[in-house]
């Protein structure tokens, strides 16, 4: 995995709650912004709690949908369908034009 | 309280808490939702986890303590006394205390989103130990850590129709706020049943209140009730919870004073009984009660003394001088002698302390020196509130109470204390009697339920052999103790000698007259038999001569037969 650490400077996790329409457009929403403003630079796990319930614990997860931003840090938490693509910027701390020399 | 049952059929679930059962009619709804509100500091937090723990510590229903504030290590922390071993509970999986954490103000809000995740979380504590209770303290936090209201009101909504699905006994606690019950108005969708918490302080002395505002489907106590958090969590008394039902015992026990118990039908006091002891200052009213306790003892129970005049040491030392000494069973640790003022703590906390003590120690004869201590901390009719819940609360633990009450001198002691003397089983008055320079003491039993027990007053005489009793003498009109019965006395004792003597003197005349009476009839018997002698023996001699006088004529009589015949022959 050392390896693999610059490759994904954004490691992205999605916790939804089984194929709802929130979560699937949460899923639609997150990839459209990924690929539109992070290209390859980053990877994105996508959790379903229904599957995995004990990661709710573990993660502290309440919100369905919620994106956690683990890398880079600081860890940072949007909750919500992410349908609105310049909050989920902000909230991802993620400007277009500012990012390249950070 | 006596709650008609037959009202509800709706299954409860006790909360193990004293007294909040009772007014609740047996519980919280089971299976349903609950709300407890209140300011900061209220005890709601305490009331949850207690009901909680008592639940599964007593009913074994295994529960989930879910903080949304607090620290689990924190919540151990606050509950450590509440006499309820958290760790053993915990790890026999009856209890799970859970931190649901919220990142506060750090998460960004983008459309659309639910809880499902609590709900997730919620599902695997449950499954994982078999939850039948679940606290949510304090559930309006989520409040504070998500921004939209319309949603988070939609999903609390959905989790207590969820948490009602799966049968779960839930209380969510929430703080209260100006006018409403909860600052969001949780209350609305937690609909079945509504308990706020509250304080106020008057006199400087903090009392905690509890009231349902709401209990749907179940009849329940309106008021406020009064409820402190003691040594061993809460405790709540609810003025009418006793409902006159404890059971009656038939067993006497001495009152420790042989002469009183003379009084009492010869027994002494019923078991469970309450004793009223009233008199003015200096009346023996300590005496009486310090017999009662030593008595007790003397019998292997333990006993209580609450003392709320005197030290523990100045009862000890002020009994000594009259022959009672209570330390060997201090030292034994059947007697407590529990000293304090009555202006420490509100009414409430004397009497949640009182009865909770005498729980504790498993105490069987308590004495409450004096009850009218209370007067200068509280309005009357508070203090007979007090005393009534007092009286009902140690006669259900089965206790037999003396409680001593200060009368004015001067004031009639029937008249003084007729709001308490229908709680009173057994009443003895105590007055002085003040006349030749002396003052001397006089002991009546007023009343006495359930026995013939002596009318009559009695000297009670102290010193330093103990008390005794003795019989009253009248003279005429006026009753005389102390020197002026002893000087009766006397005079009654000379009189007695007097007639006394005067008996065996006419006895001695009776018997002399009786032995020449004696004398008289013998020698009379005898001339009697001298003279029956003397007439046996003449009788014989009479007949002796007759006999003679008959044969002198026979022969005579032959003679002349013989000579007529020869002279007929020639």
């Amino acid at each position: 995995m050392a390896d693999e650490a610059p490759e994904y400077e954004y490691d992205l996790w999605l916790y939804i709650a089984g194929q709802t329409p929130k979560s699937l457009l949460a899923i639609a929403n997150l990839r459209r912004i990924c690929d539109q403003y992070l290209q390859s630079r980053y990877r994105v796990h996508v959790i379903d709690l229904h599957h995995e319930p004990e990661r709710a614990i573990s993660d502290n997860i309440l919100a369905i949908p919620t994106l956690v931003r683990k890398l880079p840090p600081p860890i940072r938490k949007i909750v919500g369908d992410l349908s609105n693509t310049e909050r989920v910027l902000v909230g991802l701390d993620l400007t277009p034009r500012q990012h390249t020399g950070s | 309280m006596e709650l008609p049952a037959a009202i509800t059929n709706l299954p409860k679930a006790p909360t193990g808490i004293r007294g909040l059962d009772d007014i609740t009619g047996g519980g919280l709804p089971r299976g349903r939702p609950t709300l407890i509100c209140g300011g900061p500091g209220c005890g709601k937090t305490l009331l949850a986890f207690e009901t909680l723990a008592r639940g599964a510590a007593l009913y074994g229903e295994p529960g989930i303590f879910v903080s949304f504030e607090e620290s689990p290590a924190d919540l151990r922390i606050n509950v450590a006394n509440l006499a309820i071993d958290v760790a053993d509970l915990e790890q026999r999986g009856l209890l799970l205390i859970e931190q649901i954490s919220l990142d506060q103000g750090e998460v960004a809000e983008v459309g659309e989103y639910d809880l499902e995740g609590l709900f997730i979380r919620l599902g695997l504590l449950i499954d994982r130990i078999g939850a039948q209770r679940i606290v949510l303290d304090t559930i309006e936090t989520l409040f504070s850590a998500f921004g939209n209201q319309n949603i988070l009101r939609g999903e609390l909504q959905r989790l207590f129709r969820w948490l009602r699905q799966r049968g779960l006994t839930a209380i969510i606690t929430a703080e209260r706020s100006g006018q409403g019950l909860s600052r969001f108005g949780i209350e609305e969708f937690v609909a079945d049943c509504v308990i706020l918490l509250d304080y106020r302080i008057t006199e400087h002395v903090l009392t905690r209140y509890a009231r349902i505002v709401k209990y749907r489907g179940s009849s329940h106590g309106v008021n406020e009730y009064p409820f402190t958090i003691g040594p061993r969590g809460i405790t709540m008394l609810p003025i009418t919870s006793f409902g006159l039902r404890y059971p009656v015992s038939a067993e006497r026990i001495s009152s420790g004073f042989p002469d009183l118990d003379q009084l009492l039908d010869g027994g002494g006091y019923y078991r469970g009984s309450t004793i009223l002891v009233s008199g003015p200052t200096g009346s023996g009213k300590t005496s009486l009660g310090a017999l009662f306790v030593a008595a007790a003892c003397a019998r292997g129970e333990p006993a209580i003394f609450f003392a709320f005049e005197e030290s523990a040491d100045q009862i000890a030392r002020n009994l000594r001088s009259i022959g009672i000494d209570l330390q060997p069973w201090r030292d034994r640790g059947l007697l407590q002698i529990i000293s304090s003022r009555p202006s420490l703590a509100g009414l409430e906390t004397h009497l949640i302390t009182l009865l909770e003590v005498v729980e504790q120690s498993g105490a069987r004869a308590v004495v409450i020196d004096p009850i009218t201590g209370f007067h200068t901390i509280s309005r009357p009719v508070d203090i007979t509130t007090m005393l009534f819940r007092l009286f009902d609360g140690l006669k259900s633990l089965g206790v037999t109470t003396l409680a001593t009450s200060l009368t004015n001198a001067g004031a009639d002691p029937a008249q003084s204390e007729v709001n308490i003397s229908s709680l009173v089983d057994t009443w003895i008055v105590l007055r002085n009697h003040e006349a030749n320079g002396e003052r001397n003491r006089s002991l009546l039993v007023l009343k006495s339920r359930g026995m013939r027990h002596s009318n009559q007053v009695r000297e009670l005489v102290m010193d330093a052999n103990g008390l005794r009793l003795v019989d009253i003498y009248a003279a005429g009109e006026t009753v005389l103790v102390g020197a002026a019965r002893i000087a009766e006395q006397e005079r009654l004792r000379h009189e007695y000698e007097l007639r006394e003597r005067e008996t065996i003197q006419r006895q001695r005349r009776y018997a002399l007259q009786q032995r020449l009476l004696s004398l008289q009839i013998e020698a009379l018997q005898a001339e009697l038999a001298a003279l029956t002698d003397e007439m046996n023996a003449d009788a014989a001699l009479s007949e002796a001569r007759a006999q003679a006088q008959i044969q002198s004529r026979l022969a005579t009589s032959r003679y002349r037969d013989s000579t007529q015949e020869g002279s007929d022959g020639r």
